[in-house]
């Protein structure tokens, strides 16, 4: 059986996500032999059209971007979105806290107008997508995890439970406890509570749980007296994507 | 006479980050378009900080750039210690050398060693190097890893770290941790001298091209400027970093989204090559043998030599973390108290990146929420010096075939390293 064709695409982004494949050193060599890149501009010239699986990156923030994206989709059997900005908007989604014209007139004054921008999305706002690797970054393993389940035809096992499982898991201090605030209890976990393990705080980079009135961590909820609504507006750094019909 | 025709429309130049086309057009032998363009979609992080409280900002900027997110992560902390009046300790200080070091040497191998190295040997990307030339592929990995695995000790991660905060650090390599990096460092000799071989042998593949320009760097009397310093140019002025907008004075073109700077001339360079014309007397002793090797010296008005000027600073900051290391284990590590009290006020922080010196800008109210800010990238100080350098480049060799034109057009660029992504949003906000 001939390999499995896979391109990498980017829009709005850090390329993080793209450079975490990089990341991968030695066993990126070992993926190499499963599957033929046949796109990924920020690593190689060569660029084919012919694919099968797209792994596209960034959120889409601009209506000329979706005429791109849908191509992709025309083009490839599976879809999978990499990184928060494509999986749900991402950091570049704080823009739509923001009166849109503001902060164009902030950013190029007077010529605000030439350069077109709309409310942040991640791609599934635009086109179909068939898998997701959360995170800003994705991590390496979960990448590796992702892909191994594509080819072998499988869904990936993907975590629905929120952070503080793992941060318990982690053995951390709770966040709240330092009297700091952490989104933790609604952000869908599968990252060992990285952040939280580092010091810092759950930011909610790997999106909502799919239910959060429902599977939220209610325990550090009703401790500090925090609803799921009060919990999503008080720090919203990555959530503005997913307010959007 | 020539009476070339050529119609060049790279639509998004390949390995390098973000998107760029070139665009060049002439017919029978005369130059209609020589552009080069930056379509990048524009994020609007200038307008995104604000109204976002002190302790957000360097997460947030710090998605600027995947490749860069601890440069953007310190000059954000630095922006905000300077706002706020903060002083760090000299242990966060040297551990705060050693991550920008960290970043400078896996984006430098990155580039130098996956990007770059596929031009030389005739090649679309490493990955048919894998199996062509797996020795060399493999040095490349290592060093690559060794680099990541030292901002993995030192940020606890090498994408958007998360223990450099202002004030501080959150967590703390251990002295064994260290400790084994040292040791990796040394044992990575034989890949370092290797790698090298690689280049020299290369060597007559970079293309000899030269436009003189301004260079401007961080200059900083007590060491080869990543961390800390004045701004300084080639032309011979310096001055302090308080002083940034009138060395970028910011301007919109019609064919990007990137904004462009100019100072002194009608362009200027910063990243390696800058940093090398600035401050090469302040490399370390195996660092200048090495540019000599390489055929390196200052001044250098050859834009290509940017990525030997890269190699040049692998070796210098490799020696450089491991004199760091053993000032840090003299002392040892202590665990160390620190507060932030928000206060209002305007800071602005700079750090050189693996591009360039990069610079942040922010206005804090008096509860630590942010009002107004700016933030000026390498790459942006950049594209002119592309354009111009394209400009004068084309007439030089438009009797080539399409192809070779096409090559060596992507080649300049790559040199640069661009980073578009992060050059794309920004403009001043006006600060009165």
């Amino acid at each position: 059986m001939a390999k499995p064709r896979v391109a990498f695409f980017d829009f709005a982004s850090c390329e993080g996500d793209q450079l975490t494949v990089i990341n991968l050193e030695e066993q990126l060599l070992e993926v190499l032999k499963l599957v033929d890149v046949v796109s990924f501009r920020e690593a190689m010239k060569e660029h084919s059209d012919d694919y099968d699986i797209a792994f596209i990156e960034g959120s889409c923030t601009r209506e000329q971007d979706e005429e791109r994206l849908k191509k992709i989709r025309a083009n490839a059997k599976l879809v999978v979105a990499i990184g928060a900005c494509a999986t749900m908007g991402g950091i570049n989604s704080i823009k739509n806290t923001r009166p849109l014209e503001q902060v164009r007139r902030e950013v190029y004054g007077d010529k605000w107008q030439d350069y077109p921008t709309y409310a942040t999305r991640g791609i599934d706002k635009v086109i179909k997508v068939d898998a997701y690797v959360h995170g800003c970054p994705m991590t390496k393993s979960e990448f590796v995890k992702v892909v191994k389940a594509l080819l072998a035809g499988t869904k990936p096992d993907i975590p629905d439970y929120p952070v503080c499982v793992d941060c318990k898991k982690a053995g951390n201090v709770c966040v709240f406890e330092k009297g700091q605030t952490c989104v933790g209890p609604i952000t869908r976990a599968g990252c060992n509570a990285c952040c939280v393990t580092e010091g810092a705080v759950c930011w909610g980079c790997r999106g909502l749980i799919p239910n959060p009135n429902v599977d939220a961590h209610k325990e550090v909820l009703e401790k500090y007296g925090l609803t799921v609504d009060e919990l999503k507006n008080k720090f919203n750094l990555y959530f503005g994507g997913e307010k959007l019909a | 006479m020539s009476k070339a025709d050529l119609n060049i429309d790279i639509h998004y130049v390949t390995r390098v980050e973000g998107h760029g086309n070139i665009v060049v057009d002439a017919k029978g032998g005369k130059l209609e378009k020589v552009e080069w363009q930056v379509p990048e979609a524009p994020r609007y992080f200038e307008a995104m900080v604000v109204g976002q409280k002190w302790d957000v900002l360097h997460h947030i900027t710090s998605r600027i750039c995947g490749i860069c997110s601890i440069g953007h992560t310190l000059a954000s902390v630095k922006t905000t210690e300077a706002a706020m009046g903060i002083e760090v300790s000299e242990q966060t200080e040297l551990l705060r050398r050693l991550a920008i070091q960290a970043e400078n040497l896996q984006s430098h191998t990155l580039h130098v060693g996956y990007l770059v190295l596929p031009d030389l040997v005739g090649a679309g990307s490493v990955i048919p190097l894998a199996s062509s030339h797996p020795e060399e592929v493999g040095l490349v990995i290592r060093l690559h890893r060794l680099s990541n695995e030292m901002s993995d000790i030192i940020c606890g991660r090498t994408t958007h770290p998360q223990r450099i905060v202002p004030g501080g650090f959150t967590k703390l390599p251990t002295t064994a941790q260290l400790k084994e990096l040292r040791d990796r460092i040394l044992a990575a000799e034989g890949d370092l001298a290797a790698f090298e071989g690689l280049l020299k042998a290369l060597a007559p593949k970079i293309p000899n091209f030269t436009r003189e320009t301004e260079y401007v760097a961080l200059t900083d009397k007590r060491e080869y400027a990543l961390y800390d310093g004045d701004i300084a140019s080639s032309l011979g002025d310096k001055a302090p970093v308080s002083e940034y907008l009138s060395w970028t004075n910011e301007y919109l073109v019609p064919q990007s989204t990137a904004k462009y700077t100019k100072r002194r001339k009608d362009s200027l360079m910063v990243g390696a090559l800058a940093r090398f014309n600035v401050n090469h007397s302040q490399l370390g002793a195996r660092a200048k043998k090495t540019a000599a090797n390489l055929g390196l010296t200052a001044p250098c008005h050859n834009p290509y030599m940017n990525s030997i000027a890269q190699f040049v600073e692998i070796v210098d900051f490799l020696d450089s973390t491991v004199a760091i290391i053993d000032e840090l284990s003299k002392r040892g590590l202590k665990e160390e108290e620190f507060k932030v009290t928000p206060k209002a006020g305007r800071g602005i922080g700079s750090v050189e990146v693996p591009r360039g010196i990069l610079f942040h800008d922010y206005t804090y109210d008096a509860n630590g929420f942010c009002t107004a800010a700016n933030c000026i990238i390498p790459t942006n100080q950049n594209h002119a010096n592309i354009q111009l350098d394209m400009e004068k480049l084309v007439p030089t060799i438009m009797d080539k075939p399409q192809k070779e034109v096409e090559l060596a057009l992507e080649m300049l660029v790559r040199a640069y390293d661009p980073c578009i992504s992060c050059s794309t949003h920004y403009l001043k906000v006006n600060f009165k």
